[in-house]
């Protein structure tokens, strides 16, 4: 205990308030508290671009008019951006939604457990979202960019 | 811990979040379903996927009713999780309030077209 107690130990940093810009980067997250954070962001995404989602919905369905409207804008581009530039937003939203999702069961699955709050099962469960999401993400981009 | 009970308890809030809590679990499980269900219909609808298959999965009186339930639910559970982010992270009273009602209005707006295109289909 005096060992413990003494005053020769290095200083330890003192946080007194987080700032984003110089101490976030320095963080380094386990695979758990990744997934918690980019449930977080992933939401925000979609939360930002609803009405872009919306729109989608709109045109993709209202009519055969509009069904094409929708489809030119992914091949030909809207608003004088490009259509890659559009893919690219609904990739985002595809990521944004399979993380959400398979985040969010493993939520409701550690909500429902024991066994799952584990510190070893929360690794796992993690690097298990990130790989689907990732991987279906890749899988389904490569899709609407016509790679097959 | 310092007593936190009877009337020495500390009032945060009328349910503690259990409510809030809850009604993101519920809301998710049931969203997670309609997407299943959704995909299903996507998966094995014949032929490629054109306009006529597409709003044919949306015509149904049924699956109306499901969607517009869906989009109050999504309604519910975007609110509870921006309120979460505005909380932790805005400090200043005035900007928070300010970001809950932007937050309120974009919801509400949003779930009003997406209703309007379900129905007039």
């Amino acid at each position: 205990m005096t060992e413990l107690a003494s005053k020769q130990r290095p200083k330890r940093p003192e946080f007194r308030n987080i700032n984003a810009l110089t101490d976030l980067p320095g963080y380094r997250l386990p695979l758990a508290g990744l997934v918690s954070i980019l449930h977080r962001v992933s939401g925000a995404i979609m939360f930002i671009l609803m009405p872009f989602i919306i729109w989608m919905f709109d045109t993709s369905i209202s009519s055969e008019i509009s069904f094409e409207k929708f489809k030119s804008a992914f091949n030909l581009g809207m608003l004088g951006l490009p259509g890659v530039l559009w893919k690219l937003v609904a990739l985002a939203l595809v990521w944004a939604y399979l993380h959400h999702f398979i985040a969010g069961l493993r939520h409701l699955w550690m909500d429902a457990s024991h066994e799952a709050v584990s510190k070893d099962f929360g690794r796992q469960s993690a690097a298990f979202t990130l790989a689907m999401s990732i991987g279906l993400t890749l899988v389904l981009g490569a899709k609407l960019f016509g790679l097959y | 811990m310092s007593v936190n009970y009877g009337s020495k308890r500390i009032v945060v809030g009328a349910h503690y979040g259990t409510r809030d809590w809850l009604s993101q679990r519920i809301t998710a499980a049931l969203m997670a379903l309609f997407t299943l269900l959704l995909l299903a219909q996507v998966i094995f609808s014949k032929g490629p996927i054109g306009y006529d298959q597409w709003a044919g999965i949306f015509s149904s009186q049924w699956m109306k009713v499901l969607t517009f339930t869906v989009i109050v639910a999504l309604l519910l559970h975007v609110w509870v999780g921006m309120r979460d982010i505005w909380m932790d992270y805005i400090k200043p009273v005035g900007l928070r309030l300010f970001l809950q009602v932007f937050t309120i209005v974009w919801l509400v707006a949003c779930a009003g077209w997406g209703i309007q295109v379900l129905w007039r289909l």
